[in-house]
């Protein structure tokens, strides 16, 4: 039950980018003293209460639930109020920069509505009539599989790591992003949704730019295997619809 | 500065608020949301357990009926009878409706919406998703939102509620991103902004919770009731520091897992109060026969209402008898599978595991109580929603009455779909009555300029140090037990804390900028922890989240009143006032008043009367 | 409090994320050429039971061991392997691991998370050739059948010739190769992503359809490895025919015991 304290060096360098427009901006770097089972955002505080007083860091629960305190912790993005001081190297600095894809706000908080954007072009949840005892019935085994979706805490760092955005500004307006291929499959796998979402899938939001590279999964804090649950589903459906050349000839032949 | 104008504006974006926008919109009123944080961020989120509702799919033998009984005895009697009585009457209809809007909660064998146990719950009431239940509802309201097209207002901090003649007229904040004034003009306001815990440095809540609704509406002329009744939540991690105070869901005994102290005894069937003596298990065999058999077994004390658990395991950490860093132990590992534990909290394991290095499934979870819920807050309408001031609404954590002196875990949930849908339909009603938005006075908005940008213009105190100088007063004088002397002295502290935030610098500009934020939000902490330590000084018994170490009975005078705060000439003002009588029928659903009895765990005798257990 | 302005840099990420690319360009290199010689070679595919995976199934009349047939005749006289060859590497360019793995170690788009991708343009698979990706479910078909007969293959590869001109059951390493590589192909092959949609992953409404509930997890508990699968049967294919070549060549010799041999 009671672990020994973590060891390590009780100071470390934080070398925090600072700067309201990428081209002027600046890393600098922070001596801190640290305590162990720190996480990141518990040492950017702690620059903000002895240094940096208006060091922009976007939080909120900081546990993990909500999704806001997103960053690039050595290039790797991380939500900080989860990444622990003891997973990382802390005989050189810690990098903690804003999340590439998105535009700066100002230090490390960036401008995401991107992707509060994206989310008002899908189509909202239609469900089919109820039973007849007026119930609506689903069962745990097709939930289970919508609910994985749900675990999603919007923190975009799938959309941020996502290379189709990240590194192609250009692909922007034709591309919905990992979150919102999330989001489409939980609503095309709901065992009570009637809409149709499947030619949006591929035409509007870009389905077929992923190249299925995983860093989505790679990064997702809740675990979710989007590429594998959400992303390839999906694309297995636009298949079906719009290329699977024996679902064209059956229908062809049999009128429908 | 922006200027733009609504019929109905929601402040915050939570639960509560977002049920608000949603109902408003659909009443057909022109509806903005605004929110501190980005959209669907909210506290909302981290709410695990579930939303309590007689929805009767796991034990037919429940109904509203014993759902308001649960909810009464629960916040022992100082609730307000009616809000009681629609929540627990509307609730499953709110939560099925959740499911018409695409939410999908576990399923019980047949299909229907599971639901498990919970703290004060006669029957396994709360419909739920794994222990994200929040995060679900939260992003099932969102996407309702976005589909009706209300407008959001993200990271926009209001700081002054604009009245004309006493009547609102709209509000006025400002936008982190950019650090600009925004003014919005509006026929009715609800006020949805949550609670007060970050005046408190041990606490489940995030950085919003500054109690920002309630200081601007007392300021604006509503009152405020119940201020002393603050609820510590009994299990919140206390290990390592920088976590101190995450929430460990009720779910976890929900499902199984019981309190221990370092000696590895059940401490909870020693603090059994006789007011729930009739319904509580009282040997170990029992209670763990309740999990399965609910009808011939009594349910297990750990389960007891959050305050009696959090006052014992405060006793027993006093004792000397709590776990390496000060807490209890939470055991779960001994007593379920790793493969239940891992399907039922999945984000507990994940929580320990990440920032613990505790794996659940193997080791107990090491506990103890943090500030979680504010019962007290604006007096509203239990059938509106509607504060004292004309077109302006509360509903959610920062209204009062519904939950009395303690909340049941799982009622909050409820609560802000139940009240949060009727604060948005009155307030739309209110707005179609009104031909125009009262006038906004430019002298309110000068001044709200001037002293947003006060703290800007000059090196003064440190906010940070302000706030952690607040959160010491408030966790060490005015904690889970509170005496006469602490209290004054906290008042006395407050005051000099006011004192040196007249002073409050911060420096850098207006754009995102945590320090002047930080600055702003310190106003209304001072204010709402100045209520709190007043109203607890003032009510001289205990009596659910207000245990008082030098009044350690309930008074059953004191259970007949509300301790209500006014502004008055620039100062909180207390008086009492007689709560609303309860209608025979549903008094005799609820029981009679407990007699003036001990609060249990005030001083800790209860041990040695368990055959000479020491 | 230095400071230095840094995001010039590539990647900001201080680990080796090179390593798993430059693995997998490496292995895919060498599996590339070793196949490509080893498909053209027509020599040294079967040493009685043992028939090389890239052989099978043997169509053309000049085969050494036919499969079945002879589908192709007497006029074609380079590799068999030739006309079986498209069905594998069909299948296995695109499967969406395979396809992950080369975009990332040969397209570098990108080589590593959060590092750059090569080419400033990216239009992934929405136009040609790329969108061809989206025939993947019509080369699992021929995958499947292949599975099958490399089946047969293996059993096969469990009879061993005797000198009256017969075959007597025996286990020698060959055999257990020749096993374990189909098992490995059909983890690999009924893992598919395709294979998963087509078996349950297209339903909404499991509780209808409680069998096709029950293959869809267990496929799902296969797909969770499918990247594994996907190397390990890759490399499992390429040491099957070396073993066979080699014992052909005559450099090594096959232990085995055969029994009533």
């Amino acid at each position: 039950m009671t672990k020994a304290p973590e060891a390590g060096p009780r100071e470390v360098t934080m070398r925090v980018w600072r700067g309201e427009d990428r081209a002027s901006g600046a890393f600098a770097d922070h001596r801190v003293a640290v305590d162990p089972g720190m996480v990141i955002l518990d040492v950017l505080f702690r620059v903000q209460a002895t240094s940096a007083p208006d060091l922009a860091v976007r939080w909120n629960c900081k546990a993990g639930k909500c999704g806001s305190c997103s960053a690039e912790v050595n290039g790797r993005p991380r939500l900080m109020c989860m990444t622990r001081l003891s997973s990382l190297p802390l005989d050189q600095p810690i990098t903690v920069a804003p999340m590439a894809t998105f535009p700066l706000v100002r230090d490390l908080v960036t401008d995401v509505s991107f992707n509060y954007e994206k989310a008002k072009t899908i189509p909202a949840f239609r469900p089919a009539p109820k039973d007849a005892d007026g119930t609506r019935r689903m069962y745990q085994e097709e939930v289970e599989r919508v609910q994985e979706f749900h675990k999603c805490i919007e923190c975009f760092l799938c959309q941020d790591v996502c290379h189709v955005i990240r590194d192609h500004e250009e692909n922007k307006e034709a591309f919905a992003g990992p979150r919102f291929f999330v989001r489409l499959a939980a609503l095309e796998m709901h065992p009570l949704d009637t809409n149709d979402r499947i030619e949006l899938a591929r035409a509007k939001h870009g389905l077929g730019y992923c190249n299925i590279t995983k860093c989505c999964t790679e990064v997702c804090p809740e675990d979710i295997h989007i590429t594998d649950n959400a992303i390839i589903p999906l694309k297995e459906r636009v298949v079906t619809e719009f290329y699977d050349p024996l679902v064209w000839a059956k229908r062809r032949l049999l009128g429908r | 500065m922006d200027d733009l104008e609504y019929d109905v504006v929601v402040i915050g974006a939570g639960g509560a608020g977002m049920r608000a926008a949603i109902e408003a919109k659909a009443q057909g009123a022109r509806t903005a949301i605004v929110c501190k944080s980005l959209f669907g961020k909210a506290h909302t989120v981290m709410a695990e357990g579930g939303i309590a509702a007689a929805l009767r799919n796991v034990w037919k033998e429940d109904s509203w009926q014993v759902h308001f009984r649960d909810t009464m005895r629960g916040g022992k009697l100082l609730n307000h009878w009616r809000m009681a009585q629609i929540h627990a009457q509307e609730s499953p209809d709110r939560v099925l409706e959740l499911e018409e809007w695409g939410a999908m909660f576990d399923r019980t064998p047949d299909g229907l919406i599971l639901q498990r146990d919970f703290g004060g719950h006669r029957y396994a009431r709360l419909a739920h998703v794994g222990d994200r239940t929040g995060l679900e509802m939260i992003r099932t309201l969102q996407d309702r939102a976005v589909e009706l097209g209300i407008d959001v207002l993200m990271e926009c901090t209001i700081q002054k509620l604009l009245t004309d003649d006493g009547r609102v007229a709209g509000c006025l904040g400002y936008l982190r991103q950019s650090g600009e004034m925004v003014l919005l003009r509006a026929k009715a306001i609800v006020l949805a902004t949550g609670g007060i815990g970050k005046c408190w440095r041990v606490t489940s809540n995030s950085w919003e919770y500054t109690g920002d609704g309630m200081a601007m509406a007392l300021e604006a002329g509503a009152d405020l009731i119940d201020m002393e009744f603050v609820q510590f939540h009994p299990t919140g991690m206390v290990w390592p520091p920088s976590v101190r105070g995450i929430l460990v869901t009720e779910g976890v005994r929900g499902d199984g897992g019981t309190l221990r102290n370092k000696d590895g005894e059940r401490f909870m069937f020693w603090y059994i109060p006789d007011f729930f003596r009739e319904e509580t298990a009282d040997t170990e065999a029992e209670a763990d026969r309740w999990y399965d058999n609910k009808k011939d077994n009594r349910r297990t004390p750990d389960l007891l209402p959050r305050d009696e658990v959090a006052r014992a395991i405060n006793t027993e950490v006093k004792a000397g008898r709590g776990s390496a860093h000060g807490g209890v132990l939470l055991d779960i590992a001994s007593r379920r599978s790793p493969e239940y534990i891992r399907s039922r909290l999945p984000s507990m394991y994940h929580q320990f595991k990440e920032l613990a290095d505790i794996d659940i499934t193997k080791e107990p979870m090491e506990v103890g109580p943090t500030l979680h819920y504010m019962m007290g807050g604006i007096r509203v309408d239990p059938d509106t929603q509607a504060t004292t001031v004309p077109g302006l609404f509360a509903a959610g954590e920062v209204a009062a009455g519904m939950h009395g002196s303690n909340r049941l875990g799982g009622n909050s949930l409820s609560d802000l779909l139940v009240f949060g849908r009727r604060a948005g339909l009155h307030a739309a009603q209110h707005a179609n009555a009104q031909r125009a938005p009262g006038a906004v006075d430019p002298a309110d908005v000068a001044a709200t300029e001037r002293r947003l940008a006060a703290p800007l213009e000059r090196a003064g105190e440190d906010p940070y140090a302000l706030h952690h100088d607040l959160q010491a007063v408030m966790q060490d004088l005015v904690g889970i037990i509170r005496t006469r002397t602490e209290l004054d002295e906290a008042a006395r502290q407050l005051g000099d804390l006011r004192r040196r935030y007249d002073r409050v610098g911060a420096k850098g500009g207006r754009r995102y900028n945590p320090g002047w934020n930080l600055a702003l939000d310190l106003a209304s902490m001072l204010t709402v922890a100045e209520a709190v330590a007043r109203s607890a000084a003032l009510r001289e018994e205990s009596r659910g989240g207000h245990t008082r170490g030098d009044f350690p009975n309930s008074d059953p005078e004191w259970g007949r009143k509300n301790v209500v705060a006014r502004w008055r000439d620039g100062r909180i003002e207390l008086t009492t006032e007689p709560l609303a009588q309860m209608p025979p029928d549903l008094a005799a659903i609820v029981g009679s008043e407990p007699k003036a009895t001990e609060q249990t765990a005030v001083e800790s005798t209860a041990p040695a009367g368990l055959g000479g257990h020491r | 409090m230095a400071t230095m302005t840094a995001l010039r840099q590539r990647t900001l990420r201080r680990d080796a994320w090179w390593i798993e690319p430059a693995f997998l360009f490496v292995l895919f290199s060498a599996f590339v050429v070793y196949s490509f010689f080893a498909g053209i070679a027509n020599a040294n595919y079967f040493v009685d039971p043992y028939l090389s995976p890239f052989y099978s199934p043997c169509i053309t009349a000049n085969c050494a061991h036919l499969t079945f047939g002879p589908i192709v005749g007497t006029w074609w006289n380079l590799a068999p392997a030739i006309w079986i060859v498209g069905f594998p590497l069909s299948f296995r360019l695109t499967c969406y691991y395979y396809r992950k793995a080369y975009y990332r170690s040969f397209f570098q788009a990108p080589a590593a998370c959060t590092v750059p991708d090569a080419r400033s343009k990216y239009g992934g698979e929405t136009a040609f050739p790329l969108v061809w990706q989206n025939i993947h479910r019509l080369t699992w078909y021929p995958a499947v059948i292949l599975v099958f007969i490399l089946a047969l293959d293996a059993v096969q590869a469990f009879w061993f010739p005797t000198a009256s001109g017969g075959h007597a059951f025996g286990i020698g390493l060959g055999s257990l190769l020749m096993t374990v590589n189909v098992v490995l192909l059909a983890l690999y092959t009924f893992g598919c992503h395709f294979c998963r949609y087509l078996f349950g992953g297209r339903l909404d409404r499991f509780h209808l359809r409680p069998i096709a509930f029950r293959l869809y997890s267990l496929i799902s508990a296969l797909n969770l490895s499918h990247g594994r699968y996907a190397i390990l049967s890759l490399v499992s294919v390429g040491l099957t025919d070396l073993y066979v070549r080699l014992l052909s060549l005559g450099v090594i010799v096959d232990p085995r015991i055969v029994f009533g041999g």
